[in-house]
């Protein structure tokens, strides 16, 4: 049976163990004078018996299928051939990934290479026997737990408490997933990273002013070392992020102090979900638009004018990012303006300051850590935004500080370096992740700070 | 002139009628209780410095303020008591036209300074905040320096010609306020790190850093523990050799020790207007009578 | 805020400068200044909000003009002659057909784009040359032959007649037709075709040989390298697949995290651990969840790579934040009152919350459910990490196939270099825009319908 097969009579049992349980509560009921000398429901009753019956099978299928693949491995690792376990570790994992891909439909009988096909069939044996048996353990383990539960319904039978605990429980794990998504991301990125760094010299990564990832897909090459210099990347993200901001909090800060402070609530009312509209469309989007309407204009305007504008130009990029971000500036500092109490505002009109005197020197420094808080997470997403820059951004590592050349950015370079064809083991491959490392502490970094910023804003007006 | 409202909530809120009291002047009351007609007193001053004539104010289609008259002398402080709500500090408010920052607000009849109309379109507003400056109930230095929010009006209306003669006017403006020798180690520390009392000396000082002719006061002192209110009365007192205030209070007691004159406000009209002695020890209305005695409010 | 505070004083008050005091003079000096310096500020903020709206039309425009075109097709009408020996069928295979015993699977792979040259041979008899005739050739469009084969195996009784019927016509000439292109004056057009083809076309064109169409193509085809050929179908069922894993872990996991968090959790560390968790997931990079699924759920899991089933789950983790922060907000909503109100009943807490609080909360978290998933519909980034960036033609069948997504796709024929795939690319983005604000319009009118005042 396959996993999900199985799932589904796991399910299928629980269900049965369930109307099984609160049959029989309301027999207990019965014979002890009537539903109200139970203490629990019979509804709780008969969850009791469900639950009992549905997480130990859960457990197992999931631990089952965790060990299962390195236990498999070992037991196999006798059949591959010596000739290719003495050429090293990643040559019996090449081996072993062409024959999964033989194995995968569950007949290697026309594969010709014998040593290949003496593994591709103990890998289905060891399969299937290890599926029969998980099956068997399942099926076994729903059936007992329910069985252990249906006996031990009675009239003092505290039900809803045992059900109560594991509803509470399992509220507890839902609200731990977000710690686990934040385990998983680095530690996946940090294990990765690490075997990057073995072969490339961290110091080298984020010194080095030369990024050619493709020369290195040849370990043996000489001088293939030295071509992982992720400082033309940073200074990419940099630029286009820093033209982004420009655009970005200018327009943004201005859209948010008019609506704030100025526009008539009906213009308000008009403009602001307009302008979230902007934030709501896809980024591919705006990637789409920046690279075939966008930077195609600027390099014709500046042939008209005759400078030399790439079409790819780190400007083009950089504006309609700024742009996406726009919403986002404003959202964030509509909020924080608004928070700025009135009486800060009447003290300015008393002393006879025009509107904008009012806004400019007094509202906007009272705002400001707010302002910077919103300001620095711009920045994390204008650094982490991925789409436009890899559908409007260059490839080439240029070390440039121009905004009309074509730069490329740490994201670009992930997304190029992990779609199409890989080898996980590659230097190349594993870059990306000490890219996404990078791009991860720093996001990280200024997250932490601007959402500390805000919330202590907040609680000085509160 | 003379408005009549339906004042069934005043006898609500009233002790039983007790018999009017003699009545000076023309205006002859039939009850204290259901018409409050006209003003009682003295509401004229021999060249007044801001003057109300017939003023009424609306917000939306509510009428706050209903026909008062009323004079602001030089060189005086005149006082503007009343049970919460009862208008005093709307009729303040429109005398620097600070009202204009609620859109729904509206005001008729003549307001001048110095013989010359509030309401005129030809004047400015910023230019008569400069000249009528306000300082309000809840104290609200803004998020800078002690120096910075001193030196903030001198510095929008270009007061000062260079640095020195900003810090000439902030720090007498902050001696005039008391607080210089308080603050004077630290004037580039927050103005919100001040204590209550000191934030709303701090405020004054920011008022009179402007030179304005007029002060006027909402409750200076209603967030103030009684020691700074003692300073800061004191501070009223000193500054009244200098300009016209007007304040706004809740409290009898300072009324009676800071103002020359005192005016009573009812549910948006003003009551009885005259000499602070006069009104505290010998009040003419009934209405004025009760709430000095503490009958309500 | 208020209309005479920004109003530039029409005049200076009517006074001799003996008789203003020092103030006075000095405010009236700047006041001219310092009201150009509200004007200007004030229209700064007009043209920053004016030009933040200009580029949502002009980006909306752009794409609306460019794929319009996209939803409709040119046909045209071509006189087929179906003789066996062009097609390569012989007689009895007809007579097997007609009389059921041969399927009609036994003519998919017959020569019906010979058939078809022939018919436009016959309709256009003056051409001569090899590369003439090719480029007559090219007016239809290469998909044409599998309508054709369609229409044959749905009839067969037509093998050996003629058959005259409307054919998709190639993206070239078809675009002129559908822009009511004036044909008789090749000069003044901007295309790739040369001046005999057009004149073919303008032939076809005063015949009434041509018929603009709704494109069901588009909407019936998965990829294709053929602009003409190529739909979105595919990618659409990828979407639906992938969002329904999203919806189906996410919003459990969401509602039950918000439900601990603001019901149950005590204040402590780790309560406060796992918040600064949640808000910070929601500012991490989207391409960093990828690098998640990449390494986790493909690498270390061994799920099948481009499936919508890996993207439910990395869309679900990115979605999970916001979806969790939406339904706390919800929860938090609803008064104490009524949580004492059950409790007082002896309601124990669960039963407050399950069959209280949250029947009152539920409008408001699906409003952020349907917010959270709209995000997860437009995402690109971390699906490119998972391999959903296959060329899929076919349309999945199930979670574990594999798949592309409506964004995804977006970008793979932004990235093509034939100019219909541009009209392709605009239609895509219109329809995945469609999808959007439908799912926000359905979430505002959620929040209408049942917002509570409490």
């Amino acid at each position: 049976m396959s996993t999900s097969q199985l799932l589904i009579i796991a399910l299928v049992l629980a269900a049965l163990a369930f109307f099984a349980g609160r049959a029989r509560a309301w027999a207990v009921a019965g014979e002890s004078g009537g539903i109200r000398s139970l203490h629990s429901l019979p509804i709780h009753h008969g969850a009791m018996v469900a639950l009992w019956c549905l997480l130990p099978a859960l457990v197992v299928i999931v631990g089952w299928k965790l060990i299962e693949p390195a236990y498999i491995s070992a037991v196999v690792a006798d059949t591959v051939p010596a000739e290719v376990s003495a050429k090293g570790r990643q040559n019996v994992s090449l081996y072993r990934n062409e024959v999964e891909n033989l194995a995968a439909d569950g007949d290697v009988s026309d594969v010709t290479d014998e040593g290949k096909r003496l593994l591709g069939e103990r890998l289905i044996a060891q399969r299937s026997s290890s599926r029969i048996a998980l099956s068997l353990l399942v099926i076994a383990i729903a059936l007992g737990g329910a069985a252990f539960a249906y006996r031990k319904i009675a009239v003092p039978m505290r039900a809803r408490h045992s059900v109560e605990g594991a509803v509470r429980f399992l509220l507890v794990s839902s609200a731990s997933i977000a710690i686990l998504t934040t385990l998983g991301i680095v530690l996946s990125v940090l294990f990765e990273s690490m075997r990057f760094f073995q072969q490339v010299n961290f110091v080298e990564f984020v010194t080095g002013t030369s990024w050619s990832p493709q020369t290195a897909i040849r370990a043996d090459q000489i001088g293939s070392s030295g071509s992982f210099g992720a400082i033309p990347l940073f200074t990419g993200t940099l630029l286009i992020s820093a033209i982004a901001l420009l655009v970005a909090v200018p327009f943004g800060l201005m859209s948010a102090i008019y609506l704030a402070e100025y526009a008539s609530p009906r213009v308000r009312n008009i403009a602001k979900p307009l302008l979230e509209i902007l934030a709501g469309i896809p980024t591919v989007v705006y990637g789409f638009f920046a690279a075939l309407t966008v930077a195609p204009a600027m390099r014709d305007f500046g042939q008209m004018i005759g400078l030399s504008v790439s079409s790819e130009s780190a400007l083009a990029a950089g504006m309609v990012m700024g742009i996406m971000i726009i919403p986002f500036v404003s959202s964030l500092s509509d909020d924080v303006i608004t928070a700025v109490p009135q009486a800060m505002r009447d003290g300015s009109y008393a002393l006879g300051s025009t509107q904008s005197e009012t806004v400019r020197k007094v509202v906007i420094p009272a705002a400001l850590p707010g302002i910077v808080g919103g300001v620095l997470l711009a920045a994390s997403r204008a650094i982490g935004e991925t789409m436009i820059v890899v559908m409007a951004a260059g490839l080439a590592a240029n070390l440039t500080a121009n905004p009309l050349e074509a730069v490329t950015t740490v994201t670009v370079q992930i997304v190029t370096l992990l779609t199409g064809d890989q080898e996980f083991d590659s230097a190349k491959t594993l870059a990306a992740f000490a890219l996404g490392l990078m791009l991860f502490v720093v996001t990280l970094v200024l997250n932490v700070v601007a959402l500390y910023v805000v919330r202590r804003y907040r609680e000085q007006y509160e | 002139m003379i408005h009549s409202m339906s004042t069934t909530t005043i006898s609500d809120i009233l002790t039983p009628p007790v018999h009017p009291t003699g009545l000076n002047g023309e205006e002859q009351m039939d009850t204290a209780f259901d018409d409050i007609k006209g003003t009682v007193g003295t509401q004229t001053v021999d060249d007044p410095k801001m003057s109300a004539h017939g003023v009424d104010v609306f917000y939306g289609d509510k009428q706050a303020i209903f026909d008062v008259s009323l004079d602001i002398g030089n060189n005086e402080v005149i006082a503007m008591i009343g049970p919460s709500g009862c208008g005093k500090s709307t009729f303040l408010r429109c005398l620097n036209r600070m009202n204009d920052t609620i859109p729904t607000c509206r005001v008729s009849g003549s307001m001048s300074l110095d013989g010359q109309d509030l309401y005129d379109p030809s004047l400015d507003p910023v230019l008569l905040r400069a000249r009528v400056g306000m300082v309000f109930q809840k104290p609200n230095p803004f998020a800078k320096s002690i120096y910075d929010n001193v030196a903030y009006g001198p510095r929008i209306h270009g007061l000062a010609g260079n640095r020195a003669e900003l810090d000439d006017i902030v720090t007498e403006s902050l001696k005039r306020a008391g607080l210089f020798d308080e603050v004077k180690d630290r004037l580039d520390s927050p103005g919100t790190g001040l204590s209550g009392g000191q934030q709303q000396r701090l405020c004054i000082a920011r008022t009179i850093a402007v030179s304005p002719e007029v002060i006027l006061m909402d409750e200076p002192c209603s967030a103030l523990d009684p020691i700074a209110t003692a300073r800061i009365e004191e501070l009223i007192d000193e500054l009244r050799q200098n300009y016209a205030i007007a304040i706004v209070t809740h409290s009898m007691q300072q009324a009676a020790r800071v103002s020359q004159r005192t005016a009573y406000f009812h549910l948006g009209k003003l009551v009885e207007v005259d000499d602070t002695n006069s009104v505290f020890t010998n009040p003419q209305h009934e209405l004025t009578e009760n709430y000095i005695t503490g009958r309500f409010g | 805020m208020s209309d005479q505070l920004s109003q530039p004083a029409k005049g200076a008050p009517e006074r001799t400068a003996s008789d203003m005091s020092p103030t006075t003079r000095q405010v009236t000096a700047g006041l001219a200044r310092r009201y150009a310096a509200e004007k200007r500020f004030r229209l700064y903020g007009m043209f920053a909000i004016a030009a933040s709206l200009a580029f949502l039309a002009l980006l909306l425009i752009s794409i609306v003009s460019k794929g319009l075109p996209a939803f409709t097709q040119t046909y045209m009408q071509l006189d087929v002659p179906l003789e066996l020996e062009t097609l390569g069928i012989d007689q009895q295979t007809v007579d097997g057909l007609l009389d059921g015993s041969i399927s009609t699977q036994a003519i998919r792979r017959a020569n019906f784009n010979g058939a078809i040259r022939q018919g436009m041979r016959e309709r256009f008899p003056e051409v001569e040359g090899r590369s003439a005739t090719r480029a007559l050739y090219k007016l239809v469009s290469s998909g044409a032959e599998f309508d054709l084969a369609a229409r044959v195996m749905d009839d067969p009784s037509v093998l050996g007649n003629r058959l005259t019927l409307w054919l998709p016509s190639d993206d070239e000439i078809g675009a002129l037709v559908k822009q009511r292109a004036d044909l008789s004056a090749p000069d003044t057009l901007v295309t790739r075709l040369d001046d005999q083809a057009i004149a073919w076309g303008a032939e076809l064109k005063d015949a009434g040989d041509f018929d603009v169409r709704f494109n069901t193509t588009f909407f019936k085809n998965g990829d294709s390298r053929e602009p003409e050929l190529a739909g979105i179908r595919a990618a659409l069922v990828g979407s639906a697949y992938t969002l329904l894993i999203t919806f189906v872990l996410s919003f459990p996991i969401a509602v039950a995290a918000a439900i601990y968090l603001e019901e149950f959790a005590p204040k402590n560390r780790w309560t406060d651990l796992v918040e600064v968790n949640i808000n910070n997931l929601a500012a991490v990079p989207s391409i960093v969840f990828g690098l998640l699924g990449l390494a986790v759920f493909i690498n270390f899991f061994h799920l099948p790579r481009s499936a919508p089933v890996v993207g439910g789950i990395v869309l679900s983790l990115m979605t999970l934040p916001t979806i969790i922060i939406s339904s706390r907000a919800a929860l938090k909503s609803v008064p104490p009152s009524i949580r004492e109100a059950a409790r007082g009943l002896g309601a124990s807490d669960l039963q407050v919350v399950f069959h209280h609080v949250l029947p009152l909360a539920m409008p408001g978290i699906l409003t952020g459910t349907i917010i959270g998933l709209a995000q997860a519909l437009g995402e690109t980034a971390p699906l490119l990490m998972i391999g959903m960036v296959a060329f899929i033609v076919d349309i999945p069948q199930g979670v574990t196939d594999s798949a592309t997504v409506l964004p995804v796709q977006v970008y793979l024929w932004a990235d093509s270099p034939e100019r219909a795939f541009t009209e392709k690319t605009s239609a895509a983005i219109m329809v995945l825009l469609a999808f959007l604000i439908a799912m926000n319009a359905l979430a505002v009118m959620l929040r209408k319908r049942f917002e509570r005042r409490w």
